[in-house]
C-alpha cells in the first residue's frame, strides 16, 4: 500500500485520495467568445505524461484539494502542496 | 519449405522429422522507406497491417514495436470477447469484432481458440435487474445476442457462484451473451502477424519510435533505434502510450493511463464453463483452457505507466472474487500482472486522424481492447487506406468531443470504470 501526503493530515493509505485531474489548466474565459475546440481542450485534452507530473488531488476524508509531484512510471511521490491560500 | 497449418502437413512433416517447418514471420532489417508505417505491434497493429494488405492491397507496409510482438496489452488482458454494449454505434463496432473472431482461424490459418462459451453479467437486486432488462433489449436493438436469465438458471450455467442467501449480494439473474467467449490472445498476435509477414508485410521488433519527423506540417518519419524510417502515412496503434506520442507530434488526447491489473489462479478441473462478471463484486472470472482462473476487475485509481499494479485493487478484485465464489477462497495464485490502458471520458475508442497530416490514431480502447482487435484492425486499414471513415468508426472519430456526441459506454453499460 502507497501512501501519499496530504498537506494537511500527513501521509495516508492512498485508498483515502482520489485523483481530481491535471494541475495548470485554466478554464475558459466565459465572458468572451470560447470556440468548440477550446472548450474540448479544456475538458477533456490531458497531458497524461508519462514521468514527472504535476497533479490536483483531493484528499476525501478531509475534502482538501492539494497540489501533488509525482512520477507516473515509477509512482514515487515529491511534493504535495496545498492551494488553498492562508487568511491574512 | 512447409507453411500452411494443416493436420495434412503435419503428418507429412512427421515423415521427416519436422524439419521443413518455415519459421511464422520474418525478422528483416528495416528499409529506409516505406508507403505506410504502423507503430505498436500489439493486436490492433498487426490486425490493421494484416487487413491494410489483404483489403486494401497496400503491399509495402512495415510494423514497429519496441519490445516483442503482443508485449503489451495484447499479452496482459484477460481475453474476454464480447459484443455486449448498449449504444448501437457501440453494438455495431464489437459485434464486427465478434464476427471477425468468429471466422478468424480459418481467416489466418491460425487456431487462435476462440472458444463462444458465453458471457454471463450478473445483477444482485430487483432494481438491478430492471437495469439489466433495459440493457438487453439496447443490444438486441443494436444487433446483438443476449437473453435474460433468471437466478435458477443461472446456477444450472454457473454451479461455482453464491447461492447462499446470506450472500453479501444474492444473485438475482443474469443477462448471458451466447457468442461472447475467449481466446488464446498470443495466438490473435502470432495469427495476424504470421498472415500479414505472409502478405509481405515487414514486421520489425525491438524498434522503438524515439521521434517523430515532421516536415511543413507533415509527419514523413520516425526516429528509431534502428535509424530513420520514413513513409507517407502512418498508424498509430499503441493503446496505452498514445499520450506519449501524441507529445513528440504535439497534439494532445482524451486519454488517461491506468494500470488494469489481472491474475491467473494455479490450474484446477473445469469448474466454471461460462465467463462471470459481477459488477457489484467489481470482479470477473473465467477458466482457461489449462484449468487457471483468468480473474480481472476494474482499474487502479491512480493514474500511471508502471506495467505492476497496487495492493488496494488486488485486495477489492480477490476479496470479490471470494465472495462471488466462495469455493475458490484456497486457491493460490500463480500469476498477476498489470497493463497500461488507455482511458477516454466516455470508454469508448478514438479511431481518425491525430491532428498532424499522415498520422492516424486507433487508441482509447481502454480496458477492452483485446476483444475488439480484429474490427480495430479492420477499421483502422479502411481509414489509412482511403483517408476517410468506414461508416462503422465515423461515429468515433476524435472530433467527437468537439461536437460533443459522446458515445458514453463508461455510464451506458455500467462499466466500472
Amino acid at each position: 500500500m502507497q501512501q501519499f501526503p496530504c498537506p494537511f493530515c500527513g501521509l495516508r493509505n492512498e485508498q483515502e485520495f482520489h485523483f481530481a485531474g491535471e494541475a495548470g489548466k485554466t478554464r475558459p474565459d466565459t465572458m468572451k467568445e470560447v470556440s468548440a475546440e477550446q472548450w474540448s481542450a479544456y475538458l477533456n485534452h490531458y497531458n497524461n505524461p508519462m514521468g514527472k507530473t504535476c497533479e490536483i488531488w483531493v484528499h476525501l476524508p478531509c475534502q482538501e484539494y492539494f497540489v501533488m509531484q509525482r512520477d507516473t512510471v515509477t509512482m514515487e511521490v515529491f511534493a504535495s502542496e496545498q492551494i488553498r491560500k492562508d487568511l491574512k | 519449405m512447409t507453411k500452411t497449418y494443416s493436420a495434412f502437413n503435419i503428418i507429412k512433416e512427421a515423415f521427416k522429422g519436422h524439419k521443413g517447418w518455415s519459421p511464422a514471420w520474418r525478422s528483416p532489417k528495416p528499409k529506409a522507406q516505406y508507403e505506410v508505417i504502423i507503430i505498436g505491434g500489439g493486436g490492433h497493429g498487426l490486425a490493421t497491417a494484416y487487413y491494410l494488405a489483404k483489403n486494401h492491397g497496400v503491399k509495402d507496409i512495415a510494423i514497429v514495436e519496441k519490445g516483442w510482438l503482443g508485449s503489451g496489452n495484447t499479452g496482459r488482458n484477460t481475453t474476454a470477447i464480447r459484443s455486449n454494449y448498449f449504444y448501437p454505434e457501440s453494438c455495431a463496432l464489437y459485434d464486427l469484432s465478434v464476427r471477425l473472431y468468429e471466422k478468424l482461424s480459418i481467416e489466418l490459418n491460425y487456431n487462435v481458440m476462440f472458444s463462444q462459451r458465453g458471457l454471463m453479467v450478473v445483477f444482485h437486486s430487483e432494481a438491478e435487474m430492471e437495469m439489466a432488462v433495459r440493457g438487453m433489449n439496447a443490444m438486441m436493438l443494436g444487433g446483438t445476442d443476449a437473453r435474460l436469465l433468471d437466478a435458477n438458471e443461472v446456477k444450472q450455467r454457473a454451479p461455482l457462484l453464491n447461492y447462499r442467501a446470506d450472500a453479501r449480494y444474492p444473485i438475482h439473474g443474469a443477462v448471458i451473451q451466447e457468442r461472447g467467449g475467449t481466446a488464446r490472445h498470443d495466438a490473435v498476435a502470432w495469427g495476424y502477424a504470421r498472415a500479414a509477414d505472409a502478405l509481405g508485410v515487414d514486421i520489425i521488433q525491438n524498434c522503438e519510435v524515439k521521434d517523430v519527423i515532421i516536415e511543413g506540417g507533415t509527419m514523413t518519419g520516425v526516429e528509431t533505434n534502428l535509424g530513420p524510417i520514413r513513409a507517407s502515412r502512418f498508424g498509430a496503434a499503441i493503446a496505452g502510450h498514445s499520450s506519449v506520442l501524441a507529445r513528440m507530434a504535439g497534439y494532445q488526447l482524451p486519454i488517461h493511463s491506468y494500470a488494469l491489473q489481472a491474475f491467473v489462479s494455479e490450474p484446477l478441473k473445469p469448474v466454471i464453463d461460462v465467463l462471470a462478471f459481477s459488477s457489484t463484486y467489481g470482479a470477473y472470472i473465467s477458466q482457461s483452457d489449462k484449468g487457471g482462473l483468468v480473474i480481472g476487475g476494474g482499474l487502479d485509481r491512480v493514474p500511471s505507466y508502471g506495467q505492476k499494479g497496487n495492493m488496494p485493487m488486488q485486495e477489492n478484485v480477490l476479496s470479490g472474487i471470494v465472495e462471488f465464489a466462495p469455493a475458490l477462497a484456497k486457491v493460490k495464485l500463480m500469476r498477476h500482472w498489470a497493463g497500461i490502458v488507455d482511458v477516454t471520458p466516455d470508454s469508448s475508442p478514438l479511431i481518425g486522424p491525430s491532428g498532424v497530416e499522415g498520422l492516424y490514431i486507433n487508441c482509447g480502447w481502454g480496458t477492452g481492447g483485446f476483444k475488439a482487435i480484429p474490427a480495430g484492425g479492420y477499421l483502422f486499414a479502411h481509414l489509412l487506406a482511403t483517408g476517410s471513415h468506414h461508416e462503422i468508426s465515423r461515429p468515433f472519430d476524435p472530433s467527437r468531443f468537439q461536437s460533443a456526441q459522446l458515445i458514453d459506454e463508461g455510464a451506458a453499460s455500467g462499466i466500472a470504470h
